[in-house]
C-alpha cells in the first residue's frame, strides 16, 4: 500500500473535544486557547452563552439584512399585486372607490412584508447554520447529549496541515477541559 | 455612607434548581408514562372534537340553515367565534414577542405554553369563517389564485379580504415563531430519547440541532426578528379583524375606537386563557417550581390593566353615541343596555369589568382558585362582548321593518362546544409529546441571574 492511499483511507480528523462544566469555564478556556494561537475554535452549548460570540471573535450575524429584502420583496410584491389586480386585470366598480389607492392597499403590503421576512429570518437562520444536517463529528463525543442538557463542548476544529491533535488536546486539558476526545469525521 | 437598600427581586425559578433539574422536570414529563387523567381528559375532548366534525359534516352536507343565522342576523355564533378564538391568541404572541423585546424575564418559563395556546387557537378561529362562506371547498377563491373564471381576482379594497391575508400570516408566522423556538429543546429530547421511534421523530424535527455557538448568533438573531415581526403583526391582525366591523356603516360597528379596543380584549382574554390553563397544568404536572407564584401574579396584573382598558372602551361606546348626536347610534346602545339581549350586554360588563376588579387585592391575585374562577369569568365575559357587538348591532338596525332576532339552534351550540373540544384536543397532545417549557431559555435566564 502506497502512503497516498493510506493518508485517503485514515479517516479525516475534525478536531478535538473536551467537556466543561460552566459557561465560565468554557469562556475562560476560549480565551486562553485564542491566546495559545487557537483561532477555529466552536463550542457546543445548552443555550446561547452571552459573552461567548466575542470570546469565539464572531461577527453579528447578516440575518437581518435577509429579513429586509425578503420584507421590502414582499410589500413591492402586495403593492404591484393589488394595483395589477385591481386595476389591470380586473377593473371593478365597487362603491364607486378607486381601482387602485394606497390606503386600503396598506394591511395586506403589510402583511405581506412581514410573511416573507419571517420566512427569511427562519429559512435563512437554518441556511447559514447548514441545518437540517443530520451527522456530525461532534455527536461521536461520549459526552456529546450533554450539551443539550448542562454540558458544555469546545471544540478545537482542524484548521489545515498544521493541526496537531495530540497538541490540541494537550492544549485543551491545560486550560482545564475534562473528556478529551479527538473527534473523527 | 449612606446604601440604597434595594428589595430582592422573587427569584423566577424556586428552590436550588441545577440545570440538569429543567431538563428532569420538563423533559420528564414528555418522557414518562402516560397518566391516567390525561387518558380520560383525552377521552372527553376528543368526543367533543368528535361532535365538532359531526356539526360540520351536517352543515356541509344539509347548508348554512342549520345555523340560526338569518336576514338581518347574517354574522352570528361564526363570527362571534371567529372573534374570540383569535382574541385569545394574542396573549401568546404578546407573551413571546412583546415582553421579550421589553426584556421581561419572567415570560420564559410561560411562552412556549401561550404560544401552542397562539397556534392552536388561532387553528380553531380559522375553521369559522371557512364554514361561514358556505362552501368551504370555494375558499381558495379569497386567495389571489387563477380560479375557473380566470381573470377574475378578489377585491382588495375589501376588509374581509385584509382579514384573511392577517389571520393566515398570523397563524404561519407563530407557526414559525413557535418551531424555531422549540428547535434546541426538540434537539434535547432526541438526545435523551431510548427507544428508536423516540430518536427518529425528535431527530428528524431538531433538524440536526446541536447549539454550536456559531448556529445559536444566528438563531438568536432569527429569534429577534421573528419577535420584532410578531409585535406588530399582532397588533395588526386585531385590528383588521376589528376593520371588519368598523369599515362598514353599521351603527355600534362603525367607530374609530375599534382597534385598539379589540386588541385590549384580545390580550385581555388571551392571558385569561393562559392562566385557566396553566393553573391546572403547573398542578397537575410539578411545575410549581418554575411557572411560580410570580408568573401568575404577573398574568393577574396584565389581566386587570387589559380589562380596565376595555372597560374604559365601553364607557367611551356610550358616550360617543350620546356626544355624536347621531339617532342611529344613540338607539344602538341604548338597545345594547336595555333591548332584548340586555341580559348579553350586563353579563359581559360583569365579567369583563366588574369581576376583575378583584385583582386590586394582592389575596385574590395569588389565590390559585380564585384567579382560575376569574379567569374563567373573563373568558365568558369576553365570548359575549363579542356576541353583543355583532348581534345586538345587526338585529336592529336602521328600518325597524327589518328587524329581527337571532337564537341560537343546538348546531350552533354544539359547534361552540366542539370548538372547545378541538382546541383543548390539540393542548393535551402538545403537553404530551412537546415540552411546555423552554428548557433552553429558562436555562439561559439562570444562568444570567447567577452572573448578575
Amino acid at each position: 500500500m502506497s502512503v497516498e492511499q493510506t493518508a485517503t483511507m485514515a479517516p479525516r480528523v475534525y478536531g478535538v473535544a473536551a467537556e466543561f462544566q460552566s459557561p465560565a469555564e468554557l469562556l475562560e478556556a476560549v480565551r486562553k486557547l485564542r491566546q495559545r494561537g487557537y483561532q477555529r475554535l466552536d463550542a457546543l452549548t445548552p443555550f446561547p452563552v452571552h459573552g461567548l460570540d466575542e470570546a469565539l471573535g464572531l461577527r453579528r450575524s447578516p440575518l437581518g439584512w435577509a429579513a429586509l429584502a425578503a420584507g421590502l420583496t414582499g410589500a413591492s410584491g402586495a403593492l404591484l399585486l393589488q394595483w395589477w389586480t385591481g386595476a389591470v386585470a380586473y377593473p371593478l366598480v365597487v362603491g364607486g372607490k378607486p381601482y387602485f389607492a394606497w390606503q386600503p392597499s396598506v394591511p395586506v403590503t403589510f402583511e405581506l412584508a412581514v410573511l416573507l421576512a419571517s420566512f427569511a429570518a427562519v429559512l435563512g437562520m437554518l441556511a447559514l447554520n447548514g441545518l437540517p444536517r443530520f451527522y456530525h463529528p461532534a455527536s461521536n463525543h461520549k459526552r456529546y447529549p450533554r450539551v443539550s442538557d448542562d454540558g458544555f463542548l469546545l471544540i478545537v476544529e482542524n484548521d489545515g496541515p498544521a493541526f496537531d491533535a495530540a497538541r490540541a488536546a494537550e492544549a485543551l486539558r491545560a486550560v482545564g477541559g475534562q473528556h478529551v476526545e479527538v473527534l473523527e469525521d | 455612607m449612606a446604601t440604597v437598600s434595594r428589595p430582592a427581586e422573587t427569584p423566577l425559578v424556586l428552590g436550588e434548581v441545577t440545570l440538569a433539574d429543567v431538563t428532569r422536570s420538563v423533559a420528564g414529563i414528555v418522557e414518562a408514562k402516560t397518566p391516567r387523567a390525561w387518558w380520560a381528559a383525552f377521552a372527553f375532548t376528543g368526543t367533543l372534537t368528535l361532535v365538532l366534525i359531526a356539526m360540520l359534516t351536517y352543515l356541509v352536507t344539509t347548508g348554512i340553515g342549520v345555523w340560526g343565522n338569518n336576514s338581518p342576523v347574517g354574522w352570528a355564533f361564526d363570527i362571534t367565534n371567529f372573534v374570540f378564538w383569535i382574541g385569545i391568541g394574542h396573549a401568546g404572541t404578546l407573551i413571546s414577542a412583546i415582553l421579550y423585546l421589553f426584556r421581561q424575564r419572567w415570560r420564559t418559563s410561560i411562552n412556549r405554553f401561550a404560544e401552542a395556546m397562539t397556534i392552536f387557537a388561532v387553528t380553531c378561529a380559522a375553521m369559522f369563517p371557512l364554514f361561514h362562506v358556505g362552501r368551504p371547498w370555494r375558499a381558495y377563491w379569497l386567495f389571489p389564485v387563477p380560479n375557473q373564471w380566470s381573470g377574475m381576482w378578489p377585491n382588495f379594497r375589501s376588509p374581509l379580504i385584509w382579514d384573511v391575508f392577517a389571520v393566515s400570516t398570523y397563524f404561519t408566522v407563530s407557526l414559525l415563531f413557535w418551531y424555531l423556538g422549540l428547535l434546541p429543546d426538540l434537539a434535547t429530547l432526541r438526545d435523551r430519547a431510548r427507544s428508536r421511534i423516540r430518536q427518529i421523530v425528535y431527530g428528524v424535527l431538531s433538524l440536526g440541532w446541536r447549539g454550536s455557538a456559531r448556529h445559536w448568533r444566528h438563531y438568536e438573531m432569527a429569534y429577534l426578528l421573528l419577535a420584532g415581526l410578531s409585535t406588530p403583526l399582532v397588533l395588526s391582525v386585531h385590528s383588521i379583524v376589528s376593520f371588519d366591523f368598523a369599515v362598514s356603516i353599521l351603527p355600534g360597528w362603525h367607530t374609530t375606537i375599534f382597534p385598539p379596543y379589540f386588541v385590549a380584549g384580545a390580550i385581555f382574554s388571551g392571558f385569561a386563557m393562559v392562566v385557566s390553563l396553566m393553573v391546572i397544568a403547573r398542578w397537575f404536572f410539578g411545575l410549581e417550581h418554575l411557572v411560580t407564584m410570580k408568573h401568575l401574579e404577573n398574568m393577574n396584573k396584565v389581566m386587570l390593566a387589559t380589562g380596565l382598558i376595555v372597560g374604559y372602551a365601553y364607557a367611551v361606546e356610550f358616550f360617543i353615541a350620546w356626544y355624536s348626536g347621531n339617532p342611529y347610534e344613540r338607539f344602538a346602545f341604548m338597545n345594547r343596555a336595555l333591548g332584548p339581549y340586555a341580559w348579553a350586554y350586563w353579563t359581559m360588563v360583569a365579567c369583563n369589568v366588574l369581576v376583575p376588579q378583584l385583582f386590586w387585592f394582592r389575596k385574590v391575585r395569588t389565590s390559585v382558585p380564585a384567579m382560575f374562577v376569574i379567569s374563567l369569568l373573563v373568558n365568558v365575559g369576553m365570548w359575549f362582548e363579542r356576541f353583543v357587538i355583532i348581534v345586538t348591532s345587526l338585529h336592529r338596525d336602521f328600518l325597524p321593518a327589518a328587524w329581527g332576532m337571532f337564537r341560537p339552534t343546538w348546531v350552533d351550540l354544539l359547534t361552540l362546544a366542539g370548538s372547545f373540544g378541538l382546541f383543548l384536543t390539540l393542548f393535551l397532545l402538545f403537553v404530551r409529546f412537546l415540552p411546555m417549557i423552554s428548557m433552553s431559555e429558562v436555562k439561559a435566564m439562570m444562568a444570567s441571574e447567577e452572573a448578575a
